[in-house]
Formats: C-alpha cells, structure tokens, sequence
C-alpha cells in the first residue's frame, strides 16, 4: 500500500521532470536576475505571515475550546473548522468587495467623516501583501486548529491532569506540557495551510500578490515554456521537501507517545469572570471573519439576486456529481494514507520510508502543473489498455483513464495524500510503539494491529483527516478544471465560470452548497468524535 | 467491509452519473474545448444544436487545454478548441494540435488578417484593449497607448498586473511598433503612473475610478458594456468613467481575437466544420455583438449599440501573428521594469 501510495504519487512527478527537460534557452538567466528574487522574498513572506497567524489563531482556538468550559464552546468548537468550505478566492473576492474603497465599510467612513473619495483618507489596502496573509490566515487556520484539537483531545489530558493536580498554572501547562506536546500536530496543520497557499492563483493573483506560483504561470502562458514552467515547479519542489525535511528533523528529537492507558477525558476547567467571554470572543473572531462574514455575503448575493427563485436546475446535478468524486477520493486517499504510515510502523524498510515521503509531496504541486504531469501517465496506460484490447481482436477503448472521471478521483487522492499522512503520522506519533511490540510478540499480525489498536487510537486522527481531504476535494479547482470529461462539471468549477467573468456572485448558491454540503461532516465528525470520547470515559467510570 | 460496500455503491453512482460524459462521444456528435467560460458560449451552442440537431459536449478551462489535446493524442476527443489570446492561438498551432481547417465559407467572410494563412486558425469575434477614464476629471476624449507614460498622469493610472494576458499582448503590440528599447522605457514611464500596484481584474480599473483612486486605467471593451447594461450592482462604476478608444501613434487600436481551431485528431471532423461555418454565420456573430458585447467578425455584422458608443474602432493594422512574436520580449520587460513589483 505505502509503496502504491508513493508510486502513485511519483507518476505525475516524474512526468513534470520529464518536461523540465525541455529547451528553454536563455530562460533562467532572466528569471534568476529580475524574477526568482522578488517572487521567492515575497513568498516567503507570504508564507511566514501565513505560518504565525495560523497558529495564532488555529492552535489557540483548539486549546481553549479541549481545555476550558465557556460559554458557547459546544458550537463554536464545530463552527471553527468551517472558514475551509469556502474557496480561499472566493473569499478574496468578498474582502475586497467589502472592504475596497466602494464598499460599506468605506462608504460608511466617508459618509461619517465627511470625506468625498477615497483620495482623502488613508485606509488599509485588502489588495496587498498584508492583505492576503490575514486573509489566508482566516481561511487556512482550520488546518492547525482541527490537527491541534485532535492532538489535545487524545493526548492532552493524560499529562494535564497530574500536572493540573500538582498545582501548575494553566500558562505553565500551556509552555511546559501542552505545546510540546501539540508540536507535531502543529506543524503537521501548519505545513498543509503552507502548502495550500503555496498552491492558490486566484485569491494571489487578485491581490496583485506575485508569488512563486504566479510567476510558473507566467512562464507557461506568456513566453509559451512548459518546459521552463516545469523547470520552476521542480525548483519550487525541492524548497517545499526542504522544508518539510527541516520539520521532520525538528520534529524527530521530540518523541512523545501515550502510555498504554486508554484515551482519557478530562472534565474542562470552568472559566469564570471576563476569562470566559474572552474565550468565547478570541474563538468567535476568527468564526466571524473566516466564515460568517463571507457565507452571509455570499447568502446576500443569493437572495438579491433571486438567485434561489431562478433555481438552476442543473445545480443539483452538479452537486451530487461532486459529493460522489468528493466521497470516493476521500476513502481511498484515507486507506492509502493511514496503510502507508501504519506499514512503516510495522516494517521500517528504506523503500516504504521513501514511498511514504514522496506521496506527500503531490500537495505541494499546483493543482494545474500536477493535473498537466498527470495527463500523460494516464494516457500512457489507457494507451496499453487500448494495444491489449486489440491484441484480444477488440477495439480500442478510447481514453479509459485520462477521459473519464478516474483521471480526477486520481489526481485528488494525489494531491490530497499529504493530508492522510500528515495527520496519519501525528496521530500515530502517540501511540507508544511499545503496545504494537506487544500485540506482536502475542501473535497479533499487521490486521489485528490495525484493527484492534491503530484505528482505535487513532481515531480523532482519522477523522480530522477525512473532514479536511472531503472539504478540499469539494472546493478543488485547478486540476478538476483541466482533467474533468466533456459535459461534467463540478460545484468549483461552476462558480469559477462567474468569477471568471468577474461576477462571481453569480456562483453564489453553487459557494453556498460547498458550504452546506462541508457543514454536515464537519459537525457529524466533531460531534461523534466529543461522542465517543465522553462514551469511553463513562464506559471507564 | 462495510467501506468495501460504500465504496462499490459509490462507484456505482459515479459511473451513473459521468457514465453520461463519456458515452456522449457519439457520432452526432462535436466536441468543444473552450477558454470561453461555458455559461458565455452556451447560448451559442443551444441554438447551434437548434440548427443542425448535432449535440454539443463541453469542457471549459483557463488553461492548459493545448496540453491535454496534445497528452491525449490520436485518442483524443477534442474537436475544436476555441481559444482567446493571439499569443495562445499560436501556442495550439506550435503544440502540433491544429489541422488547417479548409473552408471557402470562412475565407470569404474572415479578413486575411484575423486568420491564419495556413488555415490553422480563424479569428470569430475581437475585442480591444482601451483606456477607461473618469467622466469627471478626465477632459480628453483622445489618447495614444504612448501618452500612458506621460508623467502628467502620474499616480493616475490603474492597471492589473502586467502578466495578464491581454496587457502582454498590447505590450507585445508596442514592441512591434518601437521595437523593444523604447517600450522598456515607456514601461518604466507607466510603472511610474501607477496609482497602485497592479493587482484586480478589468473590472477593478472601473472601480478604482470611480472611487477617486485613480483617473484613467487599462482594459478590454466588453467589461463596460456588461457592467453598464447587465450587472445593477456595477451600473455605477461605469457610469463614473468613459471609454476612450487610444490608437498607436503610427497605427491604430490594439485589438485581439477570440479563434477556432480543428483539433489534428478531431474524431467528428464534418461536425466540427458545420461547427466552425456556423460561429461566423449571421445568427452566431449577432450573439457575439449583443450577448458578449464583442466586435463581430463577419462584414456587415453590427455591433451593439453600447459598444458603438465607443466610436468608430480603428483596428491597428499589424498582422496579429507579428504581435505574437513579440510575446516573450513583452512578458521579460515586464519583470525588468519590475512592473508588477
């Protein structure tokens, strides 16, 4: 499985590197002088400030809504994850409609103020650098706050509790025990928001913010270079597994795994006085502006443009179309992911470490460049098929493969592999080896492992996995638009053909059942998850 | 096993469901790739298959659909490849995707320099890039694309970024008229102008003028016309600004074009022509002018009153396949001037 996972993975990798081969003459000398500088400081910048705000609010919010009573923390604990069921550039879209010097917040000002245009007064720029890292900072900090929350859930407690009982202060648990312990998590959800913005064009680009990825692009359309495009994407690869092997290192010297002892749950510190209505503002903020804020937006554009009255009927045909990739993709990705992490905890071969890596890596290709290094592996293989269909005296089968909704169900588990295993690895990562050493010296062979302790343990892992991986192959745009059959159309891809066009309210409804349709794991997941901790504590008690 | 099951079940609703996608490759059949967002052509395809009775299946993308014509190879369904952007329209034909589309309806009503001598492309509608000035604070009613560097308009212009297609093509086009020394330093002039960074979309320049931050921007003309005449909540911002049709100082206004293309395997070849023949038919090029607000192709054609408005469109007289040439020195000046910077 691990080595499927890492072969499938590396298909699309190595077709891109194939492509870099091409001719690009004088090419690099330019890029190196006038564009690699500037785009490389920029995302960097892009991506640090993405980092900080993320964690800020992704990893605070998780620790106060395990840790703490307060009020509203039941709702609030399953409306966090929801700014990741809007599309970052949609989103995008809606800032600036709000915010820009047209907008109500700026008519308001000047109607108060007296001013006559936006000439006379300063306000912040949403078309800007600090503009895009608040903005993907609210809209990617689910990744954190749903890896974290796993990982405060299940561990948490178990070293909290002796600690809340020998007298520590809740800042002394939070420096000494809970964010060492969270690290992993942490990263693992700090990685996967990166990497998602390393991906986006539409939001960067309509922010006039020109990232590395930005500039791939422009090689590719403006100066008509595949090649000298592939060549960037590879130089973009190698920085991203740089990265992520930095984490890694970082990582590999702090090992913490639970004892034997089953999941605990510890009943919340009640907060009172002020200390509980600042929980419940710090974890409404990033709600309100993440997702609130842009879902009633987009709920107003519904309604004022009867949107729901001229119901397009083919909406709904849509919807089921993406539900179905959506839920299809997700499974498979979940059985790869975890088989992979939980084979290289059975069996530390160098080729399963090295499969499991790769298979990371397709989240850190944009979506276009991976559906394009996708293309011709599959029609490579549907081409065999064809051979073998006429060797037999049959006819050719067509595009099996690359023209059919495979090629898309494909490139997700793909792109989105790097979710199962990230947060497969974390969660694993607290389970002491010392238990599967045991099941294995009583005879317990990788199934019954799998069985009776991985999955158990990790469960919230699973979960979380599974919410995200569901939600992002909803809303994937870039690789669905490339790869999809004639005639099929997606939820993303239906609202892009507004926002192409520049009215993307137009694809409002279509935003709004992303969202529906996202909302219903999201709480179904959080709430079984809550469920099934409280069920084990009482079970113990 | 019970994710065995839902997995089954669930295969066995996806293949109901996009089973429809691939089994209608059929024989009556034509299958188009498109760079024009499909909500905009579908009315043109409904009464093509009005007209012949041929169903039309689609696939619309913003990029890449020449490299996945060209993965697919001999096996490829693709048809037609309608695509935007001279720069673009070149790109298909240098894939090797194309086949000369031979029609003696086409040569007779497209102009020798909206198509390809080969046949590999024909233009069916244009548009022009144009400068969108405040009705307020704006006097002139004529500009040359030169004036843009005028330091009179300092902290004056909008523009989205520079890279976007539409703007290399016009940046493409002034090299071919003041070769590439002169358009780096009018970039520098017009970088200097620059009210902001350039960031948005056509629309923007609109918005940003009418809300005092700058007076006059780039863009093309259908943006005015939908937000005039389509779009309630976008009225105002084109009324806050008039269109100005600039010209080359030794030429005349940059137009581009919307084409079609025969892809090189087309599996329903006599479709595709009867396709092809009827986008520059009467019916299809009044679409184009009303509905997209577009320049028609097709002599004799008008166009729609609000674009007409603009006054009368010179069209610059450079062959377009020149101005593609040009692609690549435009898209390396852009980054030397830092002009999206």
């Amino acid at each position: 499985m691990a080595v499927t996972a890492g072969l499938a993975a590396i298909a699309p990798l190595a077709s891109l590197i194939v492509l870099a081969f091409g001719e690009t003459d004088d090419l690099w000398t330019h890029l190196a002088r006038y564009v690699i500088p500037a785009a490389l400081a920029r995302t960097a910048l892009l991506l640090a400030g993405v980092a900080v705000v993320t964690i800020l609010i992704g990893a605070s919010t998780a620790w106060l809504v395990t840790t703490f009573a307060f009020p509203g923390r039941d709702a609030l604990s399953w409306l966090l994850p929801l700014p990741l069921a809007i599309p970052t550039y949609i989103v995008a879209y809606v800032y600036v409609d709000i915010l820009d010097a047209l907008g109500p917040v700026q008519s308001a000002l000047r109607a108060v103020f007296g001013w006559h245009s936006a000439a006379d007064y300063w306000f912040p720029n949403v078309r800007s650098l600090a503009g895009a890292i608040l903005l993907f900072g609210f809209v990617l900090y689910p990744y954190v706050y749903l890896a974290a929350r796993a990982m405060f859930q299940t561990q948490g407690p178990l070293f909290t509790e002796p600690a809340r009982m020998l007298g520590a202060r809740p800042w002394e648990l939070v420096r000494r025990i809970t964010l060492p312990l969270a690290r992993p998590a942490i990263s693992v959800g700090v990685s996967l928001a990166l990497l998602e913005t390393l991906n986006d064009i539409g939001a960067s680009e309509y922010l006039g913010v020109h990232t590395l990825t930005l500039s791939i692009f422009t090689t590719w359309l403006n100066r008509g270079s595949l090649a000298g495009a592939a060549q960037m994407a590879c130089l973009m690869l190698l920085i991203v597994i740089a990265l992520i092997a930095l984490e890694r290192r970082g990582r590999r010297r702090r090992g913490f795994a639970a004892s034997a002892t089953e999941l605990r749950h510890l009943s919340p510190i009640t907060l009172t006085g002020p200390a509980r209505w600042i929980a419940c503002i710090g974890c409404f903020v990033p709600v309100m502006l993440g997702f609130l804020l842009p879902a009633g937006y987009l709920l107003h554009e519904v309604m004022v443009r009867g949107l729901l009255v001229g119901f397009d009927v083919s909406l709904a045909r849509y919807a089921l179309t993406t539900v179905a990739l959506a839920s299809i993709a997700t499974a498979i990705t979940l059985a790869l992911g975890f088989s992979a992490v939980a084979a290289l905890r059975y069996e530390k071969h160098p080729m399963i470490a090295t499969s499991v890596n790769v298979a990371g890596i397709g989240y850190a290709v944009p979506g276009t460049v991976l559906a394009l290094g996708l293309l011709s592996p599959l029609v490579q293989v549907d081409e065999s098929i064809n051979a073998l269909a006429q060797a037999f005296g049959g006819k050719g089968v067509g595009l099996m493969l690359a023209g059919s909704s495979a090629a898309l169900i494909i490139a997700y588990v793909i792109r989105f592999l790097a979710i199962a295993i990230g947060f497969a690895q974390a969660g694993f990562s607290r389970i002491s080896i010392d238990l599967d050493d045991v099941a294995r010296l009583l005879g317990a062979g990788p199934g019954t492992l799998a069985r009776t302790i991985h999955l158990p343990l990790a469960k919230p892992a699973i979960f979380g996995a599974a919410l995200l991986i569901f939600v992002d192959c909803l809303k994937e745009l870039p690789a669905t638009l490339l790869l999809r059959p004639l005639n099929v159309e997606t939820l993303a891809t239906y609202i892009y053909q507004f926002a192409t066009r520049g009215s993307f309210e137009q694809g409002s409804l279509a935003a709004l059942i992303i969202v529906a349709v996202g909302i219903l794991p999201v709480i179904h997941i959080t709430r079984y998850a809550d469920i099934a901790t409280r069920l084990r504590l009482n079970a113990r008690s | 096993m019970k994710t065995v099951r839902a997995l089954a079940r669930g295969a066995a609703v996806v293949s109901a469901i996009v089973g429809a996608g691939s089994a209608s490759a059929q024989s009556g059949d034509v299958n188009v790739y498109t760079y024009r967002e499909s909500k905009l052509i579908q009315p043109l395809f409904d009464a093509f298959s009005r007209d012949t009775g041929i169903k039309v299946n689609v696939i619309s993308a913003s990029s890449g659909l020449e490299q996945r014509i060209k993965a697919e190879g001999a096996n490829s369904p693709a048809d037609v490849l309608l695509t935007v952007d001279i720069g673009r329209i070149e790109d298909a034909v240098r894939a090797g995707i194309t086949q000369p589309i031979k029609s003696d309806v086409l040569d007779k009503i497209v102009a020798p320099q909206y198509r390809d001598p080969e046949g590999h492309w024909y233009g069916i509608s244009m548009r022009a890039r144009v400068v969108y000035a405040s009705k307020d604070r704006v006097k002139e009613t004529a500009l040359n694309y030169e004036d843009l560097s005028d330091p009179k308009w300092k902290g004056k212009i909008c523009i989205r970024s520079g890279q976007y297609i539409y703007n290399n093509a016009l940046f493409a086009a002034f090299i071919a008229h003041h070769g590439e020394a002169k358009t780096e330093a009018w970039l520098s002039g017009l970088k200097a102008n620059l009210a902001q960074k350039p960031s948005g979309g056509d629309r923007e320049v609109a918005r940003d003028i009418a809300a005092g931050k700058c007076d006059i921007g780039v863009a093309n003309t259908y943006y005015w016309a939908l937000m005039l005449n389509k779009e309630p909540d976008r009225k105002a911002w084109a009324e806050a600004t008039k269109v100005i049709l600039p010209s080359f100082q030794n030429g005349g206004t940059h137009v581009n074009l919307s084409a079609v293309v025969l892809a090189r395997y087309a599996p329903n070849k006599a479709n595709a022509m009867k396709l092809v023949e009827w986008l520059v038919g009467e019916e299809a090029q009044h679409m184009y002018a009303d509905l997209n607000y577009e320049y028609p192709v097709r002599p004799g054609v008008a166009v729609n009153s609000t674009i007409a408005g603009y006054g009368q469109l010179n069209p610059d007289t450079i062959p377009l396949s020149k101005i593609a040439d040009h692609k690549r020195a435009a898209a390396n000046l852009v980054d030397k001037v830092g002009f999206d910077n």
